[in-house]
């Protein structure tokens, strides 16, 4: 470099959502205004698949959050599942609060004990985290089934007035010519698209920020991201708390739509945790797009191979490990490598200007 | 003084790895550290980086105390580091790299670094690969990789960990320029390596290390001619 020359000096800048995004944005406003619509022409049963769809989606955005970005690899995420779940009965039978109103204050009580749930398992790394979360979900499931008021050990039902008071059924009845319990359905769909479109949008507008860039430096190498000034344990207890939110909320809401709750089904770490890695894992763990695609395969799976009984989870099984030895990085590492494709666009490109 | 270090000592059991050192920097002062393998030289980064906490002694950086300031707090006070086994964030574009610790070690929003971070990757001949990530760089990019993101969190102790091992004549030399660059600028040095022949064209005082003790201080050329010095490097510069 010779300073003589007088080279111009480069001005460089950064840029986000770059390409793709456009059109890809379109689509995504289409489907989702699709998705809205739905119930004016789908029939219920299409409706109560994608109920469970969609809370199965968001729950597993949580935990790639958790476990993908944060390595906080949790087994006890049904802790704040059968947690909400617990709570909106509680708040509604006993306290008599509107169901609706009942879903944020869920959230807002997992939050709450996430923070000490954190300061016990945050001193264990790895493996003995991931136990030490399973052995504090056993610990609520255990605590909820002595509450007599809630049904102690076989749990409780909400009452028909409960489940009719979600503000807009009366409303949905009469706009679109459907008895009570379709109108029920159809309310639980509004709510679990709002809550997986919310938990998908503060995902990627996470990862997206500054929390977001430490996020990928976290998943990749966590003792480097230290060194560059990665504060790593208040991220990772913030993710920790965060993701207990939502999935306080998506436990409420499941147990809303579910009408009926009990210890053994609320803390189920096969229902609330298993299926949810399974989800994560085939679909790519440390990606938005993959837990959608795991999402449709298992909600797929579910739906035709379900009566097989037993094989219906041996053949879980055998492609979840299928998919960890061939494609380590999920069905979406797959597609995105060999078509170079993102949905959800995070990458911060260096621009130069003036360009050579 | 930048950095001071007083009877610093670390063992993990009976191994003792660092025994009762002592060690002083000046601002923009750069220092080369030898010794065999095993001779605790990545420990005493490990300590001053804050990977590891002494069993005793006291670090002072910049007339500020260490103890109890964990890695982050480091990076942010002015310690930078590379590592000898360059330790990129694969998933992340290079200029992402640079821009974790423009943002998190400098305190920066995004939109603010992108211009130190782009004048860093030109500095360090990496602008072309900015966009593509860190994991399909070589290894001569790694470490440049490791350096440049170490300057995006704007160091005034820049810790280097072997960097022109493996590296060839060519690249070592390109290497050596761009390190004599960074100290130009004011950035004080210390620099663990094995080639001594790159780390001769940069430092002004050399410390050896034996078994995490400092057997010898002082100029380059005076400390090598010392017989002790002489028989426990008669292996390495070979």
């Amino acid at each position: 470099m010779d300073p003589g020359t007088a080279k111009p000096k480069q001005i460089f800048r950064i840029a986000t959502a770059h390409g793709v995004s456009r059109p890809a944005a379109a689509i995504a406003c289409i489907v989702l205004l699709g998705l809205v619509l739905l119930p004016t022409f789908a029939g219920r049963n299409l409706i109560q698949d994608l109920i469970f769809l969609f809370y199965m989606l968001a729950l597993a955005q949580c935990w790639n959050l958790l476990a993908g970005y944060a390595g906080l690899i949790s087994v006890g995420q049904q802790a704040f599942v059968g947690l909400g779940g617990y709570v909106l009965f509680a708040l509604t039978l006993v306290a008599g609060l509107n169901p609706l109103l009942a879903i944020p204050v869920a959230g807002i009580v997992s939050a709450a004990l996430a923070l000490p749930t954190a300061l016990i398992v945050f001193r264990l790394r790895g493996a003995y985290f991931a136990i030490g979360t399973w052995v504090v979900a056993e610990v609520y499931r255990l605590g909820f089934a002595q509450v007599k008021a809630l049904g102690g050990g076989t749990g409780t039902s909400l009452t028909p007035s409960v489940t009719a008071s979600v503000p807009g059924i009366e409303w949905i009845k009469t706009l679109l010519d459907v008895r009570t319990p379709a109108a029920r359905d159809i309310a639980s769909y509004w709510l679990a698209l709002a809550l997986v479109v919310g938990t998908l949008a503060f995902v990627y507008f996470l990862l997206r920020s500054r929390q977001g860039l430490a996020l990928g430096a976290i998943r990749d190498r966590e003792a480097a991201a230290a060194s560059l000034g990665v504060d790593i344990t208040s991220i990772k207890l913030a993710v920790y708390v965060a993701t207990a939110t939502m999935t306080g909320m998506i436990g409420a809401l499941i147990y809303l739509q579910k009408a009926r709750i009990s210890p053994d089904a609320a803390f189920s770490v096969l229902d609330w945790t298993a299926y949810v890695i399974f989800i994560t894992v085939i679909g790519g763990i440390g990606t938005i797009e993959g837990p959608i695609i795991g999402a449709v395969v298992f909600y797929l799976m579910q739906r035709y191979l379900a009566d097989f009984g037993a094989w219906y989870l041996i053949l879980l099984g055998t492609l979840g490990i299928l998919v960890m030895l061939l494609a380590p990085r999920g069905l979406w590492g797959l597609l995105s490598r060999r078509y170079d494709l993102t949905l959800f666009p995070t990458r911060r490109r260096l621009e130069t200007e003036p360009d050579e | 003084m930048l950095l001071e270090i007083a009877g610093l000592r670390k063992s993990f059991g009976a191994i003792v790895v660092a025994d009762d050192l002592d060690l002083t920097i000046a601002h923009s002062e750069a220092v080369g550290i030898i010794g065999p393998n095993g001779a605790g030289k990545t420990t005493l980064f490990n300590l001053i980086a804050g990977g590891l906490s002494p069993s005793a002694g006291r670090m002072r950086f910049d007339g500020r105390d260490l103890a109890g300031l964990p890695p982050q707090g480091r990076c942010r006070a002015g310690i930078g580091r590379t590592h000898q086994i360059p330790q990129p964030f694969e998933n992340l574009t290079v200029f992402e790299n640079l821009l974790v610790g423009a943002v998190h070690g400098r305190r920066k929003s995004e939109r603010e670094a992108a211009q130190a971070c782009g004048e860093i990757l030109a500095q360090l001949g990496l602008l072309k690969r900015a966009n593509v990530l860190a994991g399909s760089l070589t290894l001569l990019e790694r470490k440049r990789l490791e350096m440049a993101r170490a300057l995006a969190s704007a160091p005034r102790l820049l810790l280097l960990d072997e960097i022109a091992g493996g590296l060839t004549e060519g690249e070592c030399a390109e290497l050596v320029a761009t390190i004599g660059e960074i100290r130009k600028s004011g950035v004080a040095i210390l620099w663990i390596e094995h080639v001594v022949h790159a780390l001769f064209a940069v430092i002004d005082r050399l410390v050896v290390l034996n078994f995490g003790r400092k057997i010898a201080e002082g100029p380059p050329k005076e400390v090598m001619q010392r017989p002790d010095v002489h028989q426990i490097y008669i292996g390495i510069e070979a």
